[in-house]
C-alpha cells in the first residue's frame, strides 16, 4: 500500500487544478468596452490609444480588401486575419523597431505594421521574391510556412540578441494547432534553457483548419505548456486590445532585462476561412460559434472604449477607412508594376557566389530569356 | 608542417576561425566542456570561452533553429550534428529553411552555416550513426556538401566552408578521423569548394569517388597497377557541386569510369556523375560507366557491415569488368 505522503503526490485531480489554477485569462477590456481591470491598465497616451485603434480598423479594412483582391485573381496566398487585430496589432504594438518578428504565414499585418510596405506585402502574396527582399532596417523575415520553424528560429534570434548586449527581443507567433509541433516544444525549450530574450505567441482562434483545439491537446489552456520549459506562460483574451498590449509590454520587459523568455496565448477568432484556397469554415463551424465571437469582436469594445473618452467618432472611422482603400489601391499598382520574375532572376538569388552548374544554366536560361 | 590525423586537422581548421572572426560560434551537443564526442572540439571551449563554443539541449532541430536565427543576427554559425543519422530530425532546418533562407528573401538575409556532422560505416557502431545520407543534401538546391577523405584536405576545405556564405554540409567520416596521419600546415590554408583533387594519375581508367572510398580506390589501383593497368583516382571532395571539369577531363582521357560510393546504390550522387559523363563525354567513351555501391537495403547490423560495405575488392572488381568491356 502507498503511504498517505504517496498519495498525495498522486492526486492527479489537483494536480492539474493547481497548474490551471495559475493560467486565469487577463482581461482589461470587457465586450462593453469597460475597464474590468484598473490595476493592470498600461499607460497608454490618447494618441497612442487612437493610433492602435486606427491600425485594427485599417487592418480590418485590409482583411476585406485582401479577400475581395482574391477572388479577382489580383492576389494569390492569403490567410483572412478578420477577429485577431488585437491579438496581431497590440501585441506589434509594445515592440520596438529593434524588436526582430518571425512570423507565421497569417501574421502579415504585424509586419506592415512593422515597416514593410503594403505593396511587398502584395507581392508576397502573389509569389514574387521582391515581396520578401525586406527593407534594410525593418526587423522582420517574411511569412514562415512550416508550422513551428519560426519558433526555434525565434530562439536562435533571442540568442543572437542577447549575445550582442541588444535591448530587444525576438517575437514570434503561431497558432493553437502550430503548438502540437516539436518545432513549438524545441523552441521554447531553447530559450528557456539560455535565457534568451523571446516573447512566443500562441493565437488561439481555435480551429486549426477543422481541427478544434481540443483534439490538438488534452490541455486545459495552451499557456500552460510553458511550464514544460520551465518559463511564465501568460493567458489574455486575444479580442481585448489592452489585455495584449500589458502581456506583450511585461514580457518585453522581462526579456530586455535578462530574465529569458515568455509564453503567452491570446484567445482569439477568425471570422473567415483558414486561408482562401478553397477552404469553407460552415463545414466545421456552427453560426452560433460564429456569432457568439463576433460580439467579442476587437474593433467594438475598443470603439466603445474610446467613444466614451471622447477620443475616437465615425469621422475619424471613416477617414481611417478611406486611407486604408487609396493606400491599398495605391500598392496595388505598385505591385502590378514590379517585373515579371526570371528563371536568371532566381537563380542569382541561390549563392553569394554561383556554382559551376548554376553558372551553366544561368547562360541556357538567359539565352532563352534574350529571345 | 605537422603530423595531423584528420580530427586533428579538423580541431585546428576550427580554432583557425574561432581565433580569425569573432563572428563563429561553434555548438551542438556535448562539443564544449567535452570537447565532442570525437574530441573534434578538444579545448576550444578552453581557449574561446563558453560564448563562442557552447553545448545545447539534446535537440538537432532546435540546433538547426537556432543556427538559422544566429545566421540572421550577423553570426556566423558552425553546428554539430552528432551523427549525421540524426539529419531527419533537423531536415526542415537543414532542407527547408537555411537552404533557401538567401533566395526566399531575394538576397536580404542568408545563412551562413557549416554543418559538421560524422558519418560512415567500419567502425561498428549502432544503428542510424553511420549511414551515407549525403545524397539527400546533394539533392537540396541551396546547399554545398563537402566530404574530405584526408587530414590536408579536411582543414583547408573545413576553413573555406566556415568563410562561405551559404549554407555546407560538412560531412566527417569516423572510419578517416583517426586512421592516418599526413603532413598539415599549421597557418591557415584554403581549398576551393567545388574542385576535385587527382588523387593519382592513370591512363586506362577513371575512378571517381569521395570519403572513406578513395582510400579503397587507391588500394585498388595500386593492384590493378601490378596486373599493368593504369588508373587514376579522382576524389571529388566536394559532391555537390561537382567538378564536372576535372571529371571530364579524366574521362576524356582514359576512356573507361566507375564511379565508387559506400552509401546504397540508390542513394549517394553515383548515379549523377554517370549522368554527367553520359551527358558530356558519351562519344569518349569505351565502355560503359559502371558504380560500386553498397546494396539497396538499410545500413548493415554492425556486425554485418563487412561483407555489406564496397571494399577493394568490389572497386577492382568493377573497374576490370569496365577495362574488358
Amino acid at each position: 500500500m502507498a503511504s498517505k505522503a504517496n498519495q498525495a503526490n498522486f492526486d492527479v485531480k489537483k494536480q492539474f487544478e493547481t497548474v490551471e489554477e495559475q493560467f486565469q485569462t487577463l482581461q482589461i477590456l470587457n465586450e462593453e468596452g469597460e475597464i474590468v481591470n484598473e490595476a493592470a491598465m498600461p499607460e497608454l497616451t490618447d494618441e497612442q490609444l487612437q493610433e492602435l485603434m486606427r491600425r485594427m480598423v485599417y487592418t480590418r479594412i485590409l482583411d476585406q480588401r485582401s479577400i475581395s483582391l482574391n477572388r479577382q485573381g489580383r492576389l494569390g496566398f492569403y490567410a483572412p486575419t478578420a477577429g485577431q487585430e488585437a491579438s496581431q496589432l497590440a501585441s506589434q504594438f509594445a515592440l520596438e523597431k529593434e524588436d526582430f518578428i518571425l512570423p507565421g504565414y497569417r501574421d502579415v499585418p504585424q509586419l506592415i505594421w512593422h515597416g514593410l510596405p503594403l505593396s511587398q506585402a502584395f507581392l508576397f502574396s502573389r509569389g514574387h521574391f521582391k515581396g520578401n527582399q525586406i527593407p534594410e532596417g525593418v526587423n522582420v523575415i517574411s511569412p514562415q510556412i512550416i508550422i513551428g520553424a519560426q519558433y526555434v528560429q525565434a530562439a536562435g534570434v533571442a540568442l543572437g540578441m542577447k549575445k550582442r548586449g541588444a535591448k530587444a527581443v525576438a517575437i514570434t507567433y503561431t497558432g493553437d494547432g502550430g503548438t502540437s509541433q516539436g518545432d513549438f516544444y524545441e523552441g521554447i525549450n531553447f530559450a528557456g534553457a539560455f535565457k534568451a530574450p523571446a516573447i512566443f505567441i500562441i493565437q488561439n482562434n481555435r480551429f486549426a483548419i477543422s481541427t478544434p483545439v481540443d483534439k490538438q491537446s488534452a490541455s486545459k489552456t495552451l499557456a500552460q505548456k510553458a511550464v514544460a520549459a520551465g518559463i511564465p506562460g501568460v493567458v489574455v483574451d486575444g479580442m481585448d486590445p489592452l489585455a495584449v498590449y500589458k502581456a506583450v509590454k511585461d514580457a518585453r520587459e522581462r526579456a530586455i532585462n535578462g530574465e529569458g523568455p515568455t509564453l503567452i496565448e491570446t484567445l482569439t477568432y477568425r471570422y473567415g476561412p483558414h486561408t482562401m484556397a478553397g477552404d469553407d469554415p460552415t463545414r466545421y463551424r456552427t453560426s452560433d460559434l460564429d456569432n457568439e465571437w463576433e460580439l467579442k469582436d476587437p474593433l467594438v469594445r475598443f470603439r466603445k472604449f474610446l467613444e466614451t473618452k471622447g477620443l475616437w467618432n465615425e469621422e475619424m472611422e471613416n477617414e481611417t477607412i478611406e486611407k486604408a482603400k487609396e493606400d491599398i489601391k495605391e500598392a496595388i499598382k505598385v505591385a502590378d508594376a514590379e517585373p515579371k520574375q526570371t528563371v536568371t532572376d532566381l537563380i542569382s538569388n541561390m549563392f553569394e557566389e554561383m556554382p559551376s552548374n548554376l553558372k551553366e544554366q544561368y547562360e541556357i536560361y538567359k539565352e532563352k530569356e534574350s529571345k | 608542417m605537422a603530423q595531423m590525423t584528420m580530427i586533428q586537422a579538423i580541431t585546428d581548421a576550427l580554432r583557425t576561425e574561432l581565433k580569425n572572426d569573432e563572428n563563429v560560434l561553434v555548438f551542438g551537443e556535448d562539443v564544449g566542456k567535452n570537447g565532442g564526442v570525437f574530441r573534434a572540439t578538444e579545448n576550444l571551449q578552453k581557449e574561446f570561452g563558453e560564448d563562442r563554443v557552447f553545448d545545447t539541449p539534446l535537440a538537432e532541430s532546435g540546433i538547426g533553429g537556432i543556427a538559422i536565427g544566429l545566421g540572421l543576427q550577423g553570426f556566423r554559425p558552425v553546428p554539430e550534428i552528432q551523427f549525421f543519422g540524426f539529419l531527419f530530425e533537423v531536415m526542415d532546418s537543414v532542407a527547408g529553411q537555411m537552404s533557401r533562407m538567401r533566395y526566399r528573401s531575394g538576397g536580404r538575409y542568408h545563412s551562413p552555416i557549416t554543418i559538421r556532422s560524422p558519418f560512415g560505416g567500419g567502425v561498428h557502431t549502432p544503428e542510424m550513426h553511420a549511414d551515407s545520407l549525403e545524397g539527400l543534401m546533394a539533392q537540396t538546391p541551396g546547399l554545398k556538401v563537402v566530404i574530405p577523405s584526408s587530414p590536408y584536405d579536411a582543414k583547408g576545405l573545413l576553413i573555406s566552408s566556415i568563410r562561405d556564405n551559404d549554407p555546407v554540409i560538412f560531412l566527417e567520416h569516423m572510419k578517416l578521423y583517426r586512421s592516418f596521419r599526413e603532413d598539415v600546415p599549421e597557418e591557415e590554408y584554403t581549398i576551393p569548394l567545388g574542385v576535385a583533387a587527382v588523387k593519382r594519375e592513370g591512363k586506362d581508367l577513371s575512378i571517381i569517388t569521395y570519403g572513406a572510398m578513395v582510400q579503397e580506390s587507391i588500394k585498388a589501383a595500386e593492384e590493378l597497377e601490378k596486373e599493368g593497368h593504369s588508373v587514376e583516382v579522382i576524389d571529388l571532395r566536394t559532391i555537390s557541386p561537382l567538378d564536372i571539369d576535372t571529371i571530364i577531363a579524366s574521362v576524356e582521357k582514359t576512356g573507361r569510369a566507375i564511379v565508387v560510393q559506400e552509401a546504397q546504390k540508390q542513394a549517394g550522387i553515383a548515379a549523377n556523375v554517370v549522368a554527367e559523363i553520359n551527358d558530356r563525354a558519351i562519344l569518349s567513351l569505351d565502355a560503359p560507366v559502371l558504380r560500386v555501391t553498397a546494396a539497396d537495403t538499410v545500413f548493415a547490423f554492425s556486425q554485418a557491415e563487412p561483407v555489406w560495405l564496397p571494399n577493394y575488392k568490389d572497386v577492382m572488381e568493377t573497374a576490370k569488368k569496365v577495362l574488358n568491356f
